[in-house]
């Protein structure tokens, strides 16, 4: 028992600065993909061959290829070509420039699932484009972005411990570390698996609600949440 | 093999190397149908008005998009035979992708359920047409449409994470590379190879899933924003 109260102690300030890096990470990541995601997204669904062309490419390159390569590349061949950012930066950067390649799909879908009709009529009151968005648009193509957004959130947060890898000191970084060194590896893993596995719950909980607030107009007899 | 390839070490692991990506297509394709005939059910589950039944593919969706993908294919491997179901590890592979892919892909068809107006139900059955029906005919199609691009998000994701299935001993893209860097210690060739090979099978699946995108999307206007 002894020897347990000295690992927490030991390992606790690491394990926690882990913690917050993982969520720290995560959540800006997150802000980064899905705000450049809904501009690539809208460049795919309004934009003429110019435009789309060039994203297209970003977002068949950035999912077609793994984190981790994409991640290699930036952290250890970066210096070759004059870039040399720090692990935390690469991380942020490329959890947020990977997850926008997903985004850019799922808002895409959600663009083309708007009846054209109600575009004609909106156009025809005279709505300018921001307002067609703003109103029309945005409340319904949410409906069909929660669930498979709620999915991309939850890989991007169980992909934050890849970058262990490139050395950003997050959970799964410490963690590691620790059982380096203690030599136990059953208990620290199970945590780390049951932290992952609580966040994921809440980001799914979270989902639901915001479902249930965005879809209760739409069909409330087929809601599907709770 | 050899007779199309060569015997030249270089053209022998060229050939292993293609082999395994066959394998890693079959697998994942394997695993993606696998995955979308379960995801329909649990999608329906979720969308139900029963609360029990709710619950139920909450509970599925939770369990299999909460564990990770290697956790479920090491239980599909080794526990199953525990219990006397002895399974090829390609078989066990596909089973362990397509139950997780599954799980991801319901929400992602329940998006496209969602956003189907209610009095497009409503009509159908005005019209006569049974449950089914009204799913096989008028919502299927739409929820299909609607959520495609979020569908092929999902299978090049898991076309991504069937470099996993070495671990269960199937002889996929990754594990085929390890193996040849391992007997001619060239690692920048052969994985730049096998990254490459991923890439080109990735855009492939793009392609087929826009061009499955403009073959629903027959006889619906083109939405100018």
């Amino acid at each position: 028992m002894s020897a347990e109260l000295s690992l927490i102690t030991t390992y606790g300030p690491q394990l926690l600065e882990g913690f917050r890096l993982t969520v720290l990470i995560w959540l800006l990541g997150s802000a980064l993909a899905v705000t450049l995601g809904f501009v690539l997204g809208l460049a795919l669904s309004a934009g003429g061959p110019a435009l789309t062309l060039p994203v297209r490419a970003y977002v068949e390159f950035f999912r077609g290829t793994p984190l981790l390569a994409q991640l290699f590349l930036a952290y250890y061949g970066g210096p070759s070509i004059g870039i040399t950012l720090d692990a935390f930066t690469v991380g942020l950067c490329g959890l947020g420039l990977y997850g926008a390649a997903y985004f850019a799909e799922i808002f895409r879908a959600g663009f083309a699932s708007i009846p054209a009709g109600q575009l004609e009529a909106a156009r025809s009151f005279s709505l300018s484009r921001r307002a067609r968005i703003r109103y029309i648009i945005l409340p319904q193509l949410l409906v069909l972005a929660v669930p498979a957004s709620t999915n991309l959130l939850i890989i991007l947060l169980k992909d934050t411990a890849i970058l262990s890898i490139v050395t950003v000191p997050e959970l799964t970084f410490q963690v590691t570390g620790m059982t380096l060194e203690t030599f136990t590896f059953v208990e620290p893993f199970a945590a780390l698996a049951a932290f992952y596995w609580a966040l994921t719950e809440l980001v799914a909980f979270l989902g639901r609600r915001a479902e249930l607030r965005l879809g209760v107009y739409l069909r409330p007899e087929m809601r599907g949440a709770e | 093999m050899s007779a199309f390839f060569g015997t030249s070490p270089l053209s022998q692991s060229v050939a292993i190397l293609l082999i395994g990506a066959g394998t890693t297509i079959a697998v994942s394709l394997a695993g993606n149908a696998l995955g979308l005939l379960i995801a329909v059910p649990v999608c329906f589950m979720r969308l139900s008005q029963a609360r029990a039944a709710r619950a139920m593919g909450i509970a599925y969706v939770s369990f299999f998009r909460g564990v990770p993908l290697l956790v479920q294919l090491l239980i599909v491997y080794y526990f199953l035979p525990a219990l006397g179901l002895d399974l090829p590890p390609f078989v066990a592979a596909a089973i362990g992708l397509g139950v997780c892919t599954a799980a991801y892909q319901a929400e992602n068809l329940r998006g496209g359920f969602l956003i189907i107006p209610k009095g497009q139900n409503d009509a159908a059955r005005a019209f006569g047409y049974t449950g089914v029906q009204t799913r096989r005919y008028i919502l299927i199609p739409q929820a299909l449409r609607a959520a495609a691009p979020t569908l092929i998000n999902e299978m090049i994701l898991i076309l991504k994470a069937s470099s996993l299935v070495s671990v269960v001993g199937v002889e996929d893209l990754m594990r085929v590379s390890q193996n040849i860097v391992a007997r001619d210690l060239r690692p920048i060739r052969w994985y730049m190879a096998a990254a490459v090979i991923y890439l080109v099978i990735n855009l492939a699946l793009a392609l087929l899933g826009r061009a499955a995108e403009r073959r629903l999307s027959a006889g619906y206007a083109r939405v100018t924003l």
